[in-house]
């Protein structure tokens, strides 16, 4: 029987030959993410883990990146919890503060690895399709239960191809390209399914891949997945990590999907995600000239090297707007070293740029950076619904670094093609 | 009883804003912030057994479990929405929120209408129509008759 990724996969995990779309499976993943909300869930389960333990220690990734430095006695209180539970449980794969953002830790760090099945208390964890894995957001709960037993059930979702064909115009980023295809089905366009991505693609990077995948669970996806390639293989090789300790997963050729989408590269512009759903996209020409207070590159979408190194290029030996706060937020310590030797660091703090430690920043409003009433933020984010940043009178925009560090120049939102000519 | 309507993509911000992500676990710490920044008048009137009808992929977003945990102890007897995303829909299973999906029934309904809700047999009636949404599969109804996912997942630890 042919089948789609994400059906060999789920019937690997679950021990079958075949399964079929709205099937559900038992499976244990292999890994299992939390972040700082892992104080609520262990919190949970506090009888139970006195009990009876953690299942497995070599399940759990925790990641401190949500709210650090801590920014109350909450959630420094929070951060201690979880620290004596890693100690209590010897859980190895703990980062603490500084470390960086989770998702990009799993994959800078080769937790993540092609045909491996991830779960994670945060609905980005679907970004481990960039390397081929299978990975899906779930709630707290879920996350609690898996400490204890180390399984769970998934359905299994019918699946998209996407089709992308031909070649990014100069300007235009990965970022552009998955804003475009929000925008064209919508933010619920590919709800419960997996998405693969096809065609022309080994001309993104694992770090352009990341954006893309990343933001799957934006069009309502349950995975999203580039398949593993020649990119993948010399990625994978520069973290350290060899061809055997990995089984990538293809789909059939003849693999039935409910839907078959077909994108040209060629013809997509920069975008810009306008308040306050991810799916209200506009040419960024269109929104030329829009004043905005705050400018933020960053995130677990785009905060890596080659999204900072983008907006340095552009801002070299220039000075943001007057009117502008531009908050720069690398995506893991590793990042931020390497764009301190390259650099790059040097090129945005002198343009006016203001850094923030690696981790999610004003992201999700809780801290560094939260707007004030009646304010525009444009971000490199993947979300820009009301109240995000922790102002439910503020908007956001979303949008490619290039087309942030050119509008942090401007103090108003602009096409970064009439910058980048060549 | 009322029905509280909303439309289109009701995202996780909106039904329990970021900022109280880290602060507000408890059901009594989540009720206040409720739909906070979608309807300020939710969390003061809202009442057992009241009702939500909402649009499309009701909420997306980020994997945030305290909206469902504030509606359930608020006392909402169900959402019934065009589609659910799935996250939310997941975490409404594991808490024991009712979630029922029918486009149908939210098209059908207008304001101050009456409705009844049959769950054992899947049927939902807006002034006198009648809708029928599907069964849940065996396991997931394992895990609600089970009082939600830790409430099975204890049972299956004590049976080891
Ligand atoms: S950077 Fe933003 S989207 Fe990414 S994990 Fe952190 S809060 Fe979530």
């Amino acid at each position: 029987m042919s089948m789609t990724f994400v059906e060999k996969i789920l019937a690997k995990y679950a021990g079958e030959k075949n399964v079929v779309p709205n099937q559900i499976v038992t499976v244990h993943p292999d890994h299992l993410l939390t972040h700082d909300n892992t104080a609520a869930i262990i919190q949970k389960i506090k009888p139970e883990l006195k009990e009876y333990g953690v299942c497995d220690k070599s399940l759990s990734i925790i990641v401190l990146d949500h709210v650090i430095p801590a920014a109350s006695e909450k959630t420094a209180t929070n951060h201690k919890v979880i620290r004596e539970f890693v100690r209590t449980h010897n859980i190895g794969n703990f980062f603490d503060v500084g470390a960086g953002v989770c998702h990009q830790i799993v994959v800078e760090k080769g937790l993540a690895l092609p045909g491996k099945l991830l779960l994670g208390s945060d609905s980005h964890t679907c970004s481990y399709g960039a390397v081929g894995a299978f990975s899906s957001g779930i709630d707290r709960t879920e996350a609690a239960s898996l400490m204890l037993t180390g399984e769970t059930w998934l359905k299994v979702p019918n699946s998209i191809k996407m089709t992308l064909s031909g070649k990014l115009k100069l300007g235009v980023s990965a970022k552009d390209v998955v804003l475009h295809i929000i925008g064209d089905i919508s933010a619920s366009g590919a709800n419960y399914c997996s998405v693969e991505f096809h065609g022309d693609v080994g001309q993104f990077s694992i770090e352009e891949r990341f954006t893309v995948a990343n933001m799957g669970v934006e069009m309502g996806a349950k995975n999203a997945v580039f398949l593993v390639d020649d990119v993948t293989k010399k990625y994978l090789g520069s973290i350290g990590i060899s061809g055997s300790s990995y089984d990538p997963i293809y789909p059939d050729g003849d693999a039935s999907y409910m839907q078959e989408l077909e994108y040209d590269l060629s013809g997509i512009v920069p975008m810009v995600a306008c308040p306050h759903t991810v799916d209200n996209v506009k040419p960024a020409s269109e929104m030329d000239g829009l004043e905005i207070q705050q400018c933020l590159i960053g995130t677990c979408t785009n905060g890596r090297f080659s999204d900072l190194k983008i907006a340095a290029d552009i801002l070299k030996g220039k000075k943001i707007s007057p009117n502008v706060r531009l908050l720069v937020l690398p995506a893991s310590k590793k990042i931020y070293q390497d764009a301190l030797r390259a650099g790059v660091i040097e090129t945005l703090v002198e343009s006016g740029g203001v850094v923030l430690p690696p981790g999610c920043g004003p992201c999700l409003g809780a801290h560094q950076g939260v707007l004030a009433p009646g304010e525009r933020c444009l971000s490199t984010a993947n979300r820009n619904f009301k109240g995000r940043m922790g102002c439910k009178e503020a908007e956001i925009f979303l949008a490619s670094p290039a087309t942030v560090a050119v509008s942090a120049i401007h103090g108003k939102i602009t096409d970064p093609r009439e910058v980048i000519k060549k | 009883m009322k029905v509280w309507k909303y439309g289109d993509n009701i995202n996780t911000d909106m039904l329990f804003p970021g900022k109280y992500t880290y602060t507000c676990s408890t059901a009594e710490e989540i009720k206040p912030h409720l739909l906070e920044d979608l309807d300020s008048s939710f969390s003061k009137q809202v009442k057992v057994g009241d009702i939500i009808f909402a649009g499309k992929n009701f909420g997306c977003g980020s994997s945030r479990e305290q909206p469902v945990i504030g509606l359930k102890a608020v006392g909402i007897k169900a959402v019934v929405a065009e589609s659910f995303a799935r996250i939310f829909y997941r975490a409404s299973i594991n808490q024991g929120l009712l979630l029922i999906e029918c486009p149908e029934a939210v098209k059908a309904y207008s304001k101050g209408d009456n409705i009844e809700l049959d769950v054992d047999n899947g049927k939902i009636i807006v002034s006198g129509k009648m809708f029928s949404f599907p069964k849940l599969p065996e396991e997931i109804l394992a895990i609600r008759d089970a009082g939600g996912l830790l409430a099975y997942t204890r049972s299956k630890l004590k049976k080891k």
